[in-house]
């Protein structure tokens, strides 16, 4: 039943999830990462360029350029334009506003892109120049990045529930043996939890198989009304509910909390659904501290019981609980800001039933949910997605 | 041309029958200069900056611009440096007569006495005992004060203490009378300056000064190699820079004797 | 625990002297408010006037209440370490050569979590006594040290990266003639210091000089002149750490007095030419030697007038030199922070020393000054105010620097 007091994302639909598949290292720009998801859309959708007319972007590497400097370069003339900069929250972000651009009619079909590059040295400048707090008071102290940061949120996580390293593993071998049946994750190498535990540290508690492997790559998706997909014959799939919290205001002294906490009862309210009715859950997995927390804060568990949960449930496709069926950003490699967009593009192919070897078997109903912006000490934005199949 | 007396005097140097005694100290930051109560103005000391060494302020040569005072290193004072002198005609190095550049001179050898006693004052006695051995000193002759001292070290050398300056020099009588009796050109030594170390409690102090300066007469100091000239028959070569209105000079001494 | 700091033997001549790499240097201006607390050795934070939050990271508008007045002010330095890691893999050069590094979050007392550089003996869970230091690139970051005493407290290896301990370390002390030479050179030599002392005309005997050659080693150098200066170099400029100059030229007077220009000269080769020789053959090498082991260079010291702040016409061109030579300070900074050594820069008032003579109390002792300096190699700050004058001086400059010149002024009768 539906409790919600915000309006619902009825008659819209996203479609036609597109991957460029990763790579390690790439030569190429950014730009040429997002010109082949583009292009993968108009492919995949037998919709023309010329009849895109919103574009929404997201790249860490694209500067000096935005959005709008590429539509020039990819000769997009459109009149819906955004530009999202949620790092890990962007894919929620872009859909929720896009859903609104064309339930409004300011737009009627909207390509939602993420792509970045990956060049040899462009994940250190990415972390020294992140955000002025962290430039400020993070980043000058060991310039660990992202690790350190995690690392710090970890060990207190640990320490306040009681949880141990081999909880965290669970999750990163679940999401290995999911990697597996998906032929474009960059990890191809079964991993035990043995080995997950006698990993190199990179920052304690974080050790190797924490840390997702930074590489290049691009993800999109379209969103457009119903009846629009009908037209160009493109099945497209349903949000039910969805919600976005960005600096949520918690006293937790070191982050143990993400924003979706703020924001839970209006996801499950639009949505009319409860967390027992999802057949798989795609979450935001940077590292697995912060899968856990989204387990916890999504309403699978009540806080603190994030270890147990994973514990007692099997976390791969075929499993009781299939979560990061591609095997997530941990395993398949984070492309940058299109690492919010792999949980989300992969739903959609789930409940569509088109994800082929990493199929979850009747998949009707799926979550996915983001996290992104350490700004300084945590994470900054939080969002989440309820979809579901046609009919 | 062996009338010409010019060319035979250069010929005689070529030809060795007369020798060239340098009697100056190398131009160097090393040397001691005289020593004033802080609070006085201070002569510069001797400072050598390079302007290029064959380097890229200029590939192709070497030169340097040096700082000096007028009374630093082998030097010359003229008689505008004293008050005595002040309103004396042609006393200052611009305007002395250069006929005077040219003169003869007696060295009077007291380094023994010096070893013994640094603070050996030159005394009339003592002149008129070497004028038995050496005849007397002749009008329009340099007096030069061989002490050794130029052979000491630069500590040694200042002989600082905590009441002042100990090195030789001349007592108040003898200058009074070298320049009245004797009519010296000038009066040269191998200490910083003519006078004695402790020559300012003298009457009247710094008689040296007071009495060449005085009298138009001109002082050396920073000698050096006096032992190399005979008590007499050498002439002096003493070309003080052509400063306006110079008080004195950094300059190179010659001495020219028989070999 | 930390282990005690051991000597360093001979270098081996067949192994590159490590080149310094420096920590990531981006601050914004407002984080720089931080630099200046460091530079002090004041920890200080942010502080919304109107509402009383402190702030961190360094914000434009109070997250509390949207002010826009958040002035710098000393804030409780006690905190609690609520979370820490080791980082073993960093991104960047400068710590990946110095890993493993170890950083935490501290719950300051006073509201803000910070993330510090975390001393040895500080653990998940403790209390810590925080601090602003300044980091091989300059800039401030916070550190978290016990709050006790702890052996070998200032050996830890952390720490040691945030300061220029003379603990094995070679200095040079550019005079020994004075007194505040001498107190310099064993003061250095007390906090485990070789030192040299330069002499300029030594010839010229002094009070002090036997104890001075018994202790040091001293070298002729005059400051005023640049073949000294660069001779001397030639034989030490590889092995000097920490370079005192302790130059102290004074001579009273202001302009109209005095009719010749040639103690004011005196003073300009002293102080200001005296800095250029320095700074030009020793600097080159102590840029180069600023990450060479434990007895790396780490600092070049110098010990100005306060008035090289504000002109004090009885000593006006003497104050002009230190003003000069003062502006050459910061020049020299920004050169040497590209090899990770920090100059130090000390204001005094006047000295209890005989140029002074007739100058009023309070005066500084050279041995208070050569305290300083010790304090500030050992502690890591760069800009520091001995002694009352100066640090009256300072606060009078803040508060009303034409009423600081008028009073200056005032002082010729």
């Amino acid at each position: 039943m539906r409790t919600s007091r915000r309006a619902s994302y009825d008659g819209v639909v996203v479609t036609t999830p597109v991957t460029i598949p990763y790579q390690r290292y790439s030569v190429e720009s950014a730009h040429w990462w997002i010109g082949r998801a583009l292009r993968g859309l108009v492919d995949a959708s037998g919709i023309s360029p010329r009849d895109i007319d919103g574009f929404c972007l997201s790249s860490f590497t694209v500067g000096p350029d935005t959005a709008i400097g590429l539509t020039q370069h990819f000769g997009l003339s459109v009149r819906w334009l955004d530009h999202i900069p949620l790092g890990g929250a962007s894919a929620v972000a872009a859909f929720r506003r896009a859903a609104r651009a064309v339930q409004a009619g300011d737009a009627d079909i909207v390509a939602c892109v993420a792509g970045d590059t990956n060049h040899v040295d462009s994940f250190r400048r990415t972390l020294e120049n992140f955000s002025r707090f962290a430039a400020d008071a993070a980043y000058p102290y060991g310039a660990g990045g992202a690790n350190a940061s995690f690392a710090l949120i970890a060990r207190h996580y640990m320490n306040r529930f009681g949880i141990s390293r081999e909880d965290f593993g669970r999750i990163a071998v679940s999401q290995r043996d999911n990697a597996l049946r998906n032929p474009n994750a960059l990890m191809k190498t079964p991993l035990t939890l043995e080995q997950y535990m006698a990993a190199r540290p990179i920052a304690d508690p974080i050790h190797l198989f924490d840390c997702v492997m930074p590489c290049a790559g691009a993800e999109a998706f379209l969103v457009m009304r119903e009846e629009k997909a009908a037209a160009a014959k493109l099945k497209g799939a349903r949000v039910l509910g969805t919600i976005e919290r960005h600096n949520a205001r918690l006293d937790d002294v070191v982050q143990n909390h993400g924003g979706w906490i703020a924001d839970i009862d209006d996801l499950w309210g639009m949505a009319g659904a409860a967390p027992g009715d999802l057949d798989f859950v795609q979450t935001y997995d940077d590292y697995p501290v912060i899968v856990m927390m989204q387990l916890e804060d999504l309403g699978f568990c009540k806080k603190g019981e994030g270890a147990e949960f994973v514990r007692s449930h099997d976390l791969t496709i075929d499993g009781t609980f299939p979560h990061n069926t591609t095997g997530g950003q941990l395993s398949a490699g984070q492309a940058g800001a299109a690492g919010a967009y792999i949980g989300v593009t992969e739903s959609i192919r789930q409940v569509l039933g088109t994800a082929g070897p990493t199929q979850v078997k009747d998949a009707r109903l799926g979550l996915a949910s983001g996290f992104g912006m350490i700004n300084y000490d945590r994470g900054l934005s939080s969002g989440a997605m309820i979809i579901a199949g046609e009919g | 041309m062996t009338d010409n007396t010019a060319i035979a005097f250069a010929t005689a140097i070529a030809q060795g029958s007369l020798r060239v005694v340098d009697l100056t100290f190398t131009l160097s930051p090393d040397m001691p200069v005289i020593v004033l109560p802080p609070e006085f103005g201070q002569s510069s000391p001797v400072r050598i900056q390079q302007i290029s060494r064959y380097d890229e302020n200029g590939p192709g040569w070497y030169w340097n611009n040096i700082t000096v005072g007028e009374h630093t290193g082998t030097h010359f004072d003229a008689p505008v440096h004293w008050y005595t002198g002040k309103d004396l005609p042609n006393n200052a190095v611009d305007t002395l007569p250069v006929e005077h550049m040219i003169a003869p001179a007696c060295v009077i050898d007291c380094s023994a006495q010096a070893a013994a006693d640094p603070d050996f004052l030159l005394t009339r006695a003592f002149v008129e005992d070497w004028e038995k051995s050496h005849g007397r000193i002749l009008a329009g002759h340099w007096v030069l004060l061989r002490t050794d001292w130029s052979k000491l070290g630069p500590r040694d050398f200042a002989n600082l203490r905590e009441d002042g300056a100990h090195t030789p020099g001349p007592d108040s009588n003898v200058m009074e009378w070298l320049v009245n009796e004797r009519d010296i050109l000038g009066f040269g030594t191998e200490t910083i300056g003519t006078d004695a170390g402790q020559g300012s409690h003298f009457a009247p102090p710094h008689p040296a000064h007071h009495f060449l300066h005085g009298a138009g007469r001109y002082g050396l100091q920073c000698l050096r190699n006096l032992d190399q000239l005979p008590p007499t028959g050498a002439i002096l070569i003493t070309t003080p820079l052509k400063i306006l209105n110079g008080s004195g000079s950094p300059l190179r001494v010659l001495g020219v004797a028989p070999s | 625990m930390v282990e005690p700091l051991q000597k360093p033997g001979r270098k081996n001549p067949l192994d590159r002297t490590r080149q310094q790499a420096l920590p990531p240097a981006g601050r914004s201006r407002k984080g720089q408010l931080l630099t200046l607390a460091a530079a002090q050795g004041r920890f200080a934070l942010q502080c919304c006037s109107e509402c009383g939050l402190f702030c961190y990271p360094a914000r434009d508008a109070c997250p509390n209440c949207l002010s826009a007045d958040l002035p710098l002010t000393d804030a409780p330095n006690g905190g609690t370490i609520v979370s820490e890691t080791t980082v073993r893999v960093p991104t960047d050069v400068y710590f990946r050569e110095r890993a493993s590094w170890r950083i935490g979050i501290v719950k300051l007392d006073c509201g803000p979590e910070m993330v510090a550089h975390l001393h040895a003996d500080c653990y998940d869970g403790e209390r810590v006594r925080m601090s602003l230091q300044l980091d091989k690139s300059g800039q401030a970051v916070a550190f978290a040290r016990p709050t006790e005493k702890t052996p070998n407290q200032a050996d830890d290896r952390q720490w040691r990266e945030m300061t220029a301990t003379p603990k094995f370390r070679r200095a040079l002390v550019t005079n020994g003639r004075t007194a505040l030479g001498q107190a310099v050179a064993a003061a250095l030599k007390a906090a485990g210091a070789e030192v040299y002392v330069g002499l300029a005309d030594p010839w010229k005997p002094f009070p002090g000089e036997e104890t001075l050659k018994r202790d040091h080693h001293v070298v002729p150098l005059d400051v005023a002149d640049e073949r000294s200066v660069q001779e001397l170099a030639a034989d030490l400029g590889g092995k000097i750490d920490i370079l005192v100059n302790s130059t102290e030229h004074v001579r009273p007077g202001g302009l109209l007095d005095r009719r010749v220009t040639n103690a004011v000269k005196d003073e300009m080769d002293q102080h200001h030419f005296g800095f250029v020789h320095l700074a030009q053959a020793f600097g080159p090498a102590m840029r180069a030697r600023g990450a060479d082991g434990v007895n790396s260079a780490a600092a070049w010291v110098n010990v100005f007038s306060v008035y090289a702040l504000a002109n004090w016409a009885p000593f006006g061109t003497n104050s002009a030199a230190q003003a000069a030579a003062l502006s050459l300070s910061h020049c020299l900074r920004g050169e040497l922070r590209l090899g990770g050594v920090r100059v130090v820069n000390l204001f005094t008032g006047p000295l209890d020393t005989e140029w002074f003579q007739t100058v009023p109390p309070p005066k500084l002792a050279p041995k208070a000054v050569a305290s300083a300096i010790v304090a500030a190699l050992e502690n890591g700050t760069e800009d520091v105010f001995v002694g009352d004058v100066a640090e009256d001086v300072r606060q009078r400059l803040l508060a009303n620097p034409k009423a600081l010149e008028r009073d200056l002024n005032q002082r010729i009768s």
